[in-house]
């Protein structure tokens, strides 16, 4: 017997987990992660629609079988009060980025057309550097940093994931 | 009526039904200790928190309470860790109350501290930091629940030191609230239909008790299905004394050390109901090779634990006696006698290989592990140590009443023997408690001699000695060419340092002594250490090598003709 086929193709998951926003549950929640030896990609926290009830999204790299511990692991946290994977449902997902590009009086105009074709934005101008704000998937920020990249990137400072079931389906209802 | 925290921390414990508490005191859990003689709680006071731990386990494994230990911060908690660690592994109720530095000095590296509940995220249940006094009643009542419901484990209260001398008004929580923890107790009634199918159809079937029948105090649910389906039962480590182990249907460990038979049985059934049972790696060597035929049915009150280890094909969640009640009547009564008759053949093949301590004139730690067993007619709460001398108890001594065995299972700790012994007897003083340990693993925590006499329990320690870490010299024996870097160990006159602690101790060195010194302490109502000088170099077989299926073992030596 196994625990599951090893031929199996990891790939990437979104899972939505509900916690109460107290004081080392973070670093509970991050600790799981590295000592089940999970693969995060990438792991955000901020308020949810509740007070007292934080929102974490998490991408992990994994099978099946793997997925399936992840989850259960999270639930036995007692912080965590709900987790759901995502990743086959209709969902909307978003990454923010703001991003500090070197420019001179000559690029800027070129600098400013791209961040239009992309629609994002300019939000701070400096006479050697632009900041440019994006939201949008994961590939779409990926596309306008390589694009942004010959300019000579100064800083950048990305979300990652946060996603949401479309529809009236909401990710924190009860099973 | 306006209480201070350590006022309402013993108030808490008190409502809890704690009489007894392990712990060392220290600067910062001082206050607490002060208000400790006007609470109706017996304090043991250890020798090392390490030992606390420990004890605070061996009463939980041997009550089924919740057991409580007590520290102060820094080192007082560090050294609470293995202990917090062993319980954990072994899902055993400890609340584990530490001494915190106030918070006005919390987190400036001040004088004993440590983030303890940073240092025991990994290996509790759930912990608590108090810096509040209006948060202390009700983490004590949510850790006594969390610790307690569910698979049980360990739970940590760190206090600082102001929280404990500020006051307020005392209101115990009625009940707790925890939206992130709602244990399932009963199977699905589905999945029990489904799983009574596949019993009723199999043809080669065997039920594997682990901790999870001790637990939930499931021995007569689980002797009832063995006997009504005519299911042979296999136990973990920690699952020995399910089952009365001279039953029939009993065969006993599987595993890394189990019988030959055992494992033939696991290895060709075509099922398996694991109950309360992880399908951990000393009993399953390889997940890949282990119970290659067999469908399985998983029984565990803990989701996680399902398809953590192997593939499972019917899960069931819930309390194994919830469950197994509910199987009971879906289960149809039956018999397998050409499995049980195969069974039995495997099993008098290995048996009559087993002759060797028997005919030996040498002190061999079978020949005094199957003593024991006779003195105490097998109905003694043992409580072994880590190592060879844990393998030689789990193959010689039967048990016959179930709980009756407690090891660190899952963490191997060894030290653990002695003040476990000394939780478990505190806690049940009508049992006669017997050690085995090794005498690598009693020096670790043989400190704890001196709370044995202070507290006067009258526990009989049997040290099985022969100068090594002998596990680890078997294995360099075995796959280390016989570099045996580490392993050989010296130690005091074993007998005399009993003496020294005012403990009655023995010295067998000859075959012939050893009934004679087994009577002898039985009979003395009083703590009694005999050194067994055993066969120094003496392997535990059968032995499962480490990647390979359980089937192949290296066996006991054939007959001798």
């Amino acid at each position: 017997m196994s625990t599951g086929p090893q031929s199996e193709t990891y790939s990437r998951r979104t899972l939505v987990a509900l916690m109460e926003d107290k004081p080392g549950v973070l670093s509970n929640v991050s600790n799981l992660f590295r000592r089940r030896n999970y693969n995060i990609e990438s792991l955000t926290v901020g308020h949810s629609e509740t007070p007292g009830i934080s929102r974490m999204t998490v991408v992990v790299n994994a099978n099946d079988a793997v997925v399936e511990q992840v989850i259960k692991q999270l639930h036995k946290l007692i912080s965590v009060t709900k987790v759901t994977d995502i990743t086959d449902d209709v969902a909307v997902i978003r990454e923010l980025a703001l991003i500090k590009v070197h420019c001179t009086s000559s690029t800027r105009g070129e600098i400013k057309q791209l961040v239009d074709i992309f629609r994002a934005q300019i939000i701070d101008v400096s006479p050697e550097s632009m900041t440019v704000e994006i939201t949008g998937t994961e590939d779409k920020v990926d596309s306008l940093v390589n694009m942004l990249r010959p300019f000579g990137l100064k800083e950048m400072a990305r979300t990652g994931r946060v996603a949401m079931s479309r529809g009236a389906t909401n990710t924190n209802d009860s099973d | 009526m306006k209480l201070n925290g350590a006022q309402i921390l013993w108030e808490c414990l008190v409502r809890e039904g704690v009489d007894v508490v392990f712990g060392i005191t220290g600067g910062a859990i001082m206050p607490v200790y002060h208000e400790l003689p006007n609470y109706p709680v017996r304090h043991v006071t250890m020798r090392h928190e390490q030992a606390a731990a420990h004890a605070a386990d061996g009463y939980a494994r041997a009550t089924g309470k919740v057991g409580v230990c007590m520290s102060t911060s820094g080192p007082g908690a560090t050294n609470l860790v293995t202990g917090i660690a062993t319980a954990a592994m072994d899902s055993s109720p400890i609340v584990a109350i530490t001494g915190q530095v106030s918070t006005s000095v919390l987190g400036s590296d001040s004088f004993q501290e440590t983030d303890i509940t940073g240092i025991t995220m990994p290996i509790t249940k759930h912990n608590y930091l108090v810096t509040d006094i209006g948060d202390l009643a009700r983490a004590v009542k949510e850790a006594f629940y969390i610790a307690s419901s569910g698979r049980p484990g360990p739970v940590l209260i760190d206090i600082a030191k102001d929280v404990q001398l500020a006051e307020t008004e005392f209101e115990y929580p009625a009940e707790v609230n925890l939206p992130g923890f709602k244990p399932h107790l009963h199977g699905n009634a589905r999945q029990i239909r489904q799983a009574a199918l596949m019993i009723n159809q199999a043809k080669e079937p065997l039920l594997i008790a682990g901790r999870g029948i001790i637990i939930s105090r499931a021995s007569a649910e689980l002797r009832e299905l063995a006997e009504k389906a005519q299911i042979p039962v296999v136990t973990t480590l920690l699952g020995k004394s399910s089952l009365p182990e001279t039953h029939p249907l009993c065969l006993g460990m599987g595993g890394m050390h189990g019988e030959a038979f055992t494992n033939y049985a696991l290895q060709t059934a075509d099922l398996i109901v694991g109950i309360g049972t992880r399908f951990d790696d000393r009993l399953t060597s390889t997940a890949e090779t282990f119970a290659p035929k067999a469908k399985v049915i998983h029984i565990d009150i803990d989701p996680a634990e399902i398809g953590k280890r192997v593939r499972v094909d019917l899960p069931i969640v819930g309390d194994a006696r919830n469950v197994l009640s509910q199987l009971l009547p879906l289960v149809e009564s039956g018999g397998h006698p050409d499995w049980i008759e195969r069974i039995e053949e495997w099993r008098a093949e290995a048996r009559a290989r087993d002759v060797v301590w028997q005919e030996s004139d040498a002190l061999l730690p079978q020949y005094v592990i199957r003593s024991i067993w006779e003195v105490t007619k097998g109905d003694a709460l043992m409580v072994s140590d880590v190592g060879q001398n844990q393998m030689w108890e789990a193959q010689y001594y039967l048990h016959q009443r179930p709980c009756s065995l407690i090891s660190s299972g899952g963490l191997g700790t060894m030290g653990f023997a002695v003040p476990a012994a000394i939780g478990a007897a505190v806690g049940c003083p009508e049992r006669d408690v017997w050690v085995v340990a090794g005498d690598g693993g009693f020096q670790m925590t043989c400190q704890e001699l001196a709370t044995i006499v202070q507290e006067g329990l009258p526990i009989k320690i049997n040290l099985l000695n022969n100068g090594y870490l002998g596990m680890v010299r078997q294995w360099q024996e075995l796959f280390f060419q016989k570099n045996y870097s580490g392993t050989p160990i010296s130690g005091p006159d074993f007998a005399k340092f009993a003496q020294a602690y005012g403990i009655h101790g023995i010295t067998v060195e000859k075959r012939g002594e050893v009934t004679e010194a087994l009577r002898q302490a039985q009979a003395m109502d009083a703590p009694v250490l005999i050194d067994f000088r055993i066969e120094r170099e003496h392997n535990v077989l059968p032995m499962v090598p480490s990647g390979e299926p359980i089937d192949k073992m290296i066996r006991r030596p054939a007959v001798r003709h």
